[in-house]
C-alpha cells in the first residue's frame, strides 16, 4: 500500500517535484530550467517562439529533422497523397548559377496565420506564444486551413490511428501539423527535429524566443541576414531561413 | 364526443399505471442488474471523491482539455494522461478496448460511446513504446 500511495505522490508531483528539487530558497534556482515555465503556468504572448534554419549546414541527403518529427509524432513516415506529413525536405536549385540548397519546411507558425482565419469552427488557432495549432476537438476536418497555407504545410489523417504517443493524440478526420512539439516545448525541451539535428552534429536549426534579446535565436537573426518564406504575404511567420 | 374524452383519460390512466409498474418493479430488481465490473487504479485513491468522478469526470477533463490545448497548462491531475497511468489494467495495459477495462466496462455498462480515444492513446507511455517494438 506505500508504495502504490508513493507511486501517486510522484505522479502528482511529477513535473512540479523536479523543478522544487533545485530551488535552494524561494526565488533562487540552482538550475533553471532552459525556457520552461511551471505546468500550471499559461502560455504568455510575451514570448514568441521560432525557428532558424541555417541552410548552409543543412546537407541534402540528410533527413534526420524528418525522421525525428515521425518517430516523436507517430507519423507513418509514408508520403503518399493520403499520408500525413508534418515536415518535409526540399532541395532548391538556382537555374541561372546553378547553386544548390536544401531546407526543411514546416508550418512557419505565422503571427497572422492564413489557417485560422478560414478555420469555420475556432479549431485552427494561434497560441499566445506564437505556436500555431489544430484544436482536434473543435476540427471538423473540411481542410480550408489547408487550402489558405501557402507553405502546404497541413494534412488530413484519412486513416484511423492506433498507438499513438500519448503527448501526441491524432485521429482520423482531424487536420493536423507540426506543432513545434508543444508538448517538448511547454516541458522545457527542444523540439524532436531540432533536438536530432544537434544530436548527429549538423545544428542546421535553432529553437528559441524571438522576443527575447538575450536567446541565440534572436542574436543570430539580428546579426545576420536570414528571410522568411513568402514574406511578401505579409503573415510574419516565426521560421526564419538563412543562406537561401 | 364526451365518450371519446373519457376513453382518452381511461388510456392515459392506464398509461400511467403501466409505467408505475414498470419503475416499481425496476426498483425491487435493482439487485439483479448486472453491475459494470471496476478495477481499482493504482494508488490508494483518486484525484477526486469517487463518487464525484463518477457523474462529472466528463465535465472535468473536458475544462481540463480546453485550458491544456489553449493555453498550454498541463498539470497533471486532471489530465487524460494521468488518468490512463492509473487507471490501465494490470493484463490488458489499456483502459479501453478491451471488455474489461477501466472505462470500456463502465461505458458499455452505460451505453456511452468513448471518443476520447479516437485520437488519444489507450496505453501509458512505456507500455505504448513496448507494443511499438516488434
Amino acid at each position: 500500500m506505500r508504495a502504490t500511495g508513493e507511486a501517486r505522490r510522484q505522479f502528482l508531483a511529477a513535473a512540479g517535484g523536479a523543478v522544487a528539487a533545485l530551488t535552494l530558497a524561494p526565488g533562487v534556482l540552482l538550475l533553471a530550467p532552459a525556457h520552461g515555465r511551471a505546468p500550471d503556468q499559461p502560455a504568455t504572448g510575451k514570448v514568441r517562439w521560432g525557428l532558424l534554419v541555417d541552410t548552409t549546414k543543412c546537407a541534402s541527403a540528410c533527413a534526420d529533422c524528418v525522421s525525428a518529427c515521425n518517430r516523436e509524432n507517430g507519423l507513418s513516415g509514408r508520403t503518399g497523397p493520403t499520408d500525413a506529413q508534418w515536415i518535409r525536405k526540399i532541395d532548391l536549385k538556382h537555374l541561372r548559377s546553378g547553386r544548390q540548397a536544401s531546407l526543411p519546411m514546416m508550418c512557419q507558425h505565422c503571427a497572422a496565420p492564413p489557417c485560422v482565419d478560414v478555420c469555420p469552427t475556432g479549431a485552427s488557432f494561434k497560441r499566445a506564444d506564437g505556436i500555431v495549432l489544430v484544436d482536434k476537438h473543435i476540427c471538423i476536418g473540411c481542410r480550408y486551413c489547408m487550402m489558405a497555407c501557402p507553405y502546404k504545410a497541413r494534412s488530413l489523417v484519412h486513416e484511423p490511428v492506433t498507438g499513438q504517443n500519448p503527448d501526441v493524440p491524432r485521429g482520423k478526420g482531424t487536420v493536423e501539423s507540426c506543432t513545434l512539439c508543444v508538448h517538448r516545448v511547454d516541458r522545457g525541451e527542444l523540439p524532436a527535429c531540432v533536438a536530432a539535428c544537434a544530436a548527429a552534429g549538423h545544428r542546421a536549426i535553432v529553437f528559441g524566443d524571438l522576443n527575447d534579446p538575450a536567446s541565440e535565436i534572436a542574436q543570430r537573426v539580428a546579426r545576420h541576414p536570414s528571410l522568411q518564406v513568402r514574406a511578401d504575404l505579409g503573415l510574419d511567420p516565426g521560421v526564419r531561413y538563412q543562406g537561401i | 364526443m364526451r365518450s371519446r374524452a373519457l376513453l382518452g383519460t381511461v388510456l392515459v390512466g392506464l398509461a400511467l399505471g403501466a409505467g408505475w409498474a414498470v419503475s416499481q418493479e425496476r426498483t425491487a430488481s435493482v439487485g439483479r442488474v448486472p453491475k459494470p465490473v471496476i478495477a481499482p487504479g493504482q494508488g490508494d485513491k483518486c484525484v477526486e471523491p469517487t463518487d464525484f468522478m463518477r457523474r462529472n469526470h466528463m465535465q472535468v477533463l473536458m475544462f481540463h482539455r480546453d485550458r491544456t490545448v489553449r493555453e498550454g497548462i498541463r498539470t497533471p491531475r486532471h489530465s487524460l494522461k494521468g488518468c490512463v497511468e492509473c487507471h490501465a489494467g494490470a493484463s490488458t495495459g489499456t483502459v479501453a478496448g478491451n471488455e474489461g477495462d477501466f472505462c470500456q466496462s463502465c461505458h458499455a455498462y452505460a451505453a456511452v460511446s468513448i471518443d476520447c480515444f479516437e485520437c488519444h492513446a489507450t496505453r501509458p507511455r512505456e507500455a505504448v513504446a513496448g507494443a511499438r517494438k516488434p
